[in-house]
């Protein structure tokens, strides 16, 4: 199967979207829990930049409404712009949760491997 | 030419001591900022002793030296990885060269429902900006629930990170968690700087949150400015100043009274919109600063609950408790 | 419209506004709370059940001033009212059987939090059952997400941290994924509301528009629902977090946390694609795949561990491959053998892990299996329930469990033949294999030997004991009487499409 028709109008969606599968790799597959977090964070961006995106149209203005103008081909879409406004708030809550975790585990461990901790969990209980 | 000084009043000049600063003789840190310390190392083993028990981990763990299996392993870890990683581009991208174009006006999101928000909003909710109408109050539900996610996040840190005052026995845990003990403490630049941005900073967020329906930003944007803040404030004159202010308690009171308004408040528009009776709650003119009906008091609860939040995570994170 | 169809609303605004007070208060009074608010939703539901088996019709409920597609909205049927009714239920019991450990394992200063979290659990989990929006059910699969891992980590120990951050790590990458796949409907749909996005996805079904995006979507959506409920291959985190956390934690998370994300997926399956459009999606065959070998590698997993909880936890693994089995079957048979298997795994599971509570207590806090020995005859309530609860996952006839395996079976034997083979040989293995393990541990729990902890008291508290008969009657109840919870699953799934 081969790529659509829409690829390079839609530039700005692959960028996210190429940004999406980097932190997903990288909090998936990484051993630093501080590299994962910052995958995380990669990876909820991207879906805000792909879901800014999706609101944008050309030559529209960001929905205030300025001079009483309320005609729909003035503004752009406000949906996804208040939608990226909660996956941002939920993004910094999961960033702030996993940060505590990996300092709780830090001090107890010295070491933010996450092989390592378990090596070192099962030493503990034998 | 002027009437040269004797060495000792010469010495008493600004100047004397600025072209001392400028050849380098003075270290302007010494003497002025309040230096500590670091707690020496309590574990009697020495750092060269630690260190080989980290390598003799390491070891063990991954066995880089001997075990040629494991380093196999870990390069086809790497390979897979790249390969997981740019086969999953190759979906998305797939994925994107068939989704609707970016910017076009004809995409299938632009149906009846932003034309609603954009045509009828600033009549229906009150609020000039749109997005502010949206989410506070065609799709407040959303947003309620957001504003209990930070909620709960900051309980899961709390249990976290917390350390209990009455707890006998977490003196260590305490000097652990506090990681002030190891920096210098009273800078004069950062106190100079932070006692005239602070309170700038702090009124710039109360004018994010207050104008939240009639400009851009909201009870989320001013709360995080007011947050930041406080955080410099904190960071230039230390917890003593800040708890005379802002302790658990008033954490506590704070995010009750502003989540319990949320929840209260939006109950009652959730119960009269749905068994269609009428709200009663006037909307005002349209960019009045007192307009749009519960959009305003609401973005003012959220603003609290974000800043309280910002600065609970930054305590928590530095010291295990405020 | 009618006082009661304000039910839904008013429990999940309940539970959330419970929270926020838990947060005032101290851990007595955190309890008490949050007994009732359980107490009073349960019996809301119970009530709003009887309403809906009388209309037998289901209805929405406009979140707000604005109807369907501006404002929020949500739904309630048969099928929702009965699974509030149920998580409730088991809730109020897995608190109640596991109270003394809390208390124990739980600093009284952070008892408190818990209840927050446990109520935060509960609203999220009613909106995950109710909502007829996807962003909300998104923004609700997060608080469920947080507080699932705050219902961990609050035993404060390396293991608990260990399993909570793998759990966080796979939910996130589950969570992330489905956004993306809601982002990606949004696009093509531009509606977020369930309804709404159906109709679309059936003219673009029809027309093939957006077939590349739309099939990315349904895998991204099923694939990130199965990450985060504990699916065969991603399940690592899922035996240190049952097996060290509280007993009341590992109870609600093995019984209502994963579930609550398989039901939003059966969910999003009816309500939000349709039905025609993921059977021809082929993405339900690979979660039919990965249930059978969930089914059969969990159930080895079990065999060879040597600690009672955290085999009963990959006896968990087992089970939601089988509830992902029935969903792969795509049939309405099989859905309804799925939906009648998370109720009887919800209340088997729980019931399981309160009774090794009870074993554990009765041998010097030890769960090794040599530890066991005996146990029963120290601790008979636990005995009695474990093998009740032992029985039940087994399939034996009268208790719970037979019924799903009976109706899994069925349904099977009434699929196409390349799909009917491998799942009923699954089935007798896994049934064996259960029947193993399971069997395994009761004899070892009923062999008479003398055992250093034979003189040491047991404290067996009235409540402890209470929850325990609750459990069992529950159990009893969901095996013989099934035929109206069958009928009534039918029903509600008929509703939602």
């Amino acid at each position: 199967m081969g790529f659509g028709p829409n690829l390079s109008a839609n530039y700005a969606e692959a960028v996210s979207v190429i940004l999406f599968a980097i932190g997903f790799t990288n909090l998936l597959l990484q051993k630093n829990l501080i590299k994962k977090i910052i995958g995380l964070n990669i990876m909820d961006t991207a879906t805000y930049l792909f879901l800014a995106l999706k609101g944008y149209i050309q030559g529209r203005v960001a929905p205030i409404v300025v001079d009483g103008v309320q005609e729909v081909e003035a503004y752009i879409n406000p949906i996804p712009g208040g939608l990226v406004l909660t996956g941002i708030v939920v993004s910094v809550s999961v960033s702030a949760l996993m940060l505590s975790l990996t300092i709780r585990l830090y001090r107890r461990y010295h070491t933010l491997d996450l092989d390592e901790i378990s090596t070192l969990l099962k030493k503990e209980e034998n | 030419m002027s009437k040269l000084r004797d060495e000792e009043s010469y010495k008493k000049t600004k100047a004397y001591s600025f072209f001392r600063w400028y050849r380098g003789e003075k270290d302007p840190f010494l003497g002025e900022v309040e230096m500590q310390a670091g707690h020496p190392y309590k574990d009697k083993r020495t750092a060269e002793e630690l260190m080989q028990e980290k390598e003799a981990i390491m070891d063990r763990v991954y066995d880089i030296g001997h075990n040629k299996e494991i380093k196999f392993f870990k390069t086809v870890y790497g390979i897979i990885s790249v390969i997981f990683c740019l086969a999953l581009t190759f979906v998305l991208l797939l994925m994107v060269s068939y989704s609707p174009k970016t910017g076009n006006p004809g995409n299938p999101n632009e149906n009846e429902v932003p034309v609603r928000y954009i045509e009828n909003g600033l009549q229906e909710t009150g609020a000039v900006n749109i997005v502010t109408g949206m989410i506070l109050d065609y799709r407040a539900f959303d947003t309620l629930g957001e504003s209990h996610v930070l909620f709960i996040a900051t309980i899961t840190v709390f249990i976290l990170l917390r350390i209990d005052k009455d707890e006998k026995g977490k003196e260590k845990d305490r000097e652990e968690a506090n990681d002030r003990n190891y920096e210098p403490k009273n800078d004069a630049i950062l106190q100079v700087i932070a006692v005239i941005i602070v309170p700038l900073i702090i009124i710039f967020g109360i004018y994010v949150i207050l104008n939240g329906h009639l400009s851009p930003g909201g009870g989320f944007s001013g709360g995080a400015i007011i947050g930041a803040g406080l955080i410099l404030y904190l960071n230039a004159f230390g917890f003593a100043k800040t708890e005379r202010f802002f302790t658990e308690k008033t954490y506590k009171i704070i995010c009750f009274c502003s989540l319990s308004f949320y929840c209260l408040a939006k109950s009652y528009s959730f119960f009269t919109g749905a068994n269609h009776l009428e709200s009663g709650i006037p909307l005002g003119t349209p960019g009045a600063i007192l307009s749009s009906g519960l959009i305003l008091p609401l973005n003012i609860c959220v603003g609290l609950v974000v800043a309280c939040t910002m600065y609970a995570f930054y305590a928590l994170f530095r010291k295990g408790g405020f | 419209m009618d006082l009661l169809q304000n039910i839904p609303f008013f429990s999940i605004l309940l539970s959330l506004f419970s929270g926020t007070v838990t947060s005032m208060v101290n851990g007595k009074w955190a309890k008490r709370i949050n007994a009732f608010i359980i107490t009073v939703i349960m019996a809301m539901s119970g009530v709003l059940l009887f309403y809906l088996l009388g209309t037998k019709e289901s209805y929405t409920f406009m979140m707000g001033h604005f109807p369907a597609p501006w404002g929020n909205e949500i739904r309630a049927g048969v099928l929702e009212a009965l699974m509030a009714l149920f998580f409730c239920i088991i809730m109020l019991l897995s608190l109640i059987g596991g109270r003394e450990h809390l208390e124990k394992e739980i600093a009284p200063s952070k008892q408190n939090l818990y209840y927050i979290l446990v109520n935060l659990l509960l609203s999220s989990l009613l909106a995950l059952i109710y909502t007829n929006d996807l962003f909300t059910a998104y923004v609700f699969v997060e608080i469920n997400t947080i507080s699932a891992c705050g219902l961990i980590m609050i035993r404060q120990n390396g293991h608990t941290f260990e399993a909570a951050v793998r759990y966080m790590i796979m939910s996130l990458l589950g969570s992330g994924l489905l956004l993306l796949g809601i982002c990606i409907l949004y696009d093509c749909t531009g509606h977020l509301l369930m309804s709404n996005i159906k109709s679309s996805v059936i003219i673009m079904a029809a027309t093939g528009n957006y077939h590349v995006p739309l099939v990315v979507a349904i895998a991204f959506i099923c694939v990130g629902l199965a990450i985060k409920s504990a699916l065969f291959p991603f399940h690592s985190w899922l035996p240190n977090a049952y097996g060290y956390s509280t007993a009341s934690s590992a109870a609600i998370l093995s019984s209502l946390v994963s579930k609550g994300y398989i039901f939003l997926l059966i969910k999003i399956c009816y309500r939000v694609i349709g039905w025609e459009v993921i059977l021809s999606s082929k993405v339900i065959h690979i979660l039919f795949l990965f249930g059978l070998c969930g089914m059969i590698m969990g159930s080895l997993s079990a065999i060879s561990e040597n600690d009672i909880r955290r085999m009963i936890a990959f006896s968990s693994v087992a089970q939601i491959g089988y509830i992902y089995m029935g969903i792969g079957l795509g049939t309405l048979e099989g859905m309804t053998a799925s939906v009648y298997h998370i109720l009887s795994h919800a209340a088997t599971k729980s019931l399981l892990f309160i009774a090794a509570v009870g074993l554990t207590d009765a041998s010097g806090q030890s769960k090794k299996f040599i530890d066991l020995t005996g146990a029963a005859y120290r601790n008979k309530p636990a005995g009695v329930a474990f093998t009740v609860g032992a029985l039940s996952m087994v399939g034996i006839p009268g208790f719970s469990g037979f019924i799903s395996k009976l109706l899994f079976s069925t349904a099977c034997i009434q699929n196409t033949p390349y799909k009917m083979l491998p799942t009923l040989i699954c089935l007798g293995i896994s049934t064996i294999l259960n029947a193993i393990y399971f069997m395994k541990t009761v004899i070892r729990i009923y062999t008479p030997v003398k055992s250093p902890y034979d003189n040491i008291p047991v404290k067996k508290s009235f409540r402890y004991v209470g929850a325990l008969v609750c459990f069992v009657i529950l159990n009893i109840v969901l095996g013989m009487c099934s035929t109206p919870i069958v009928s009534m699953i039918q029903m509600g799934l008929k509703m939602f499409s």
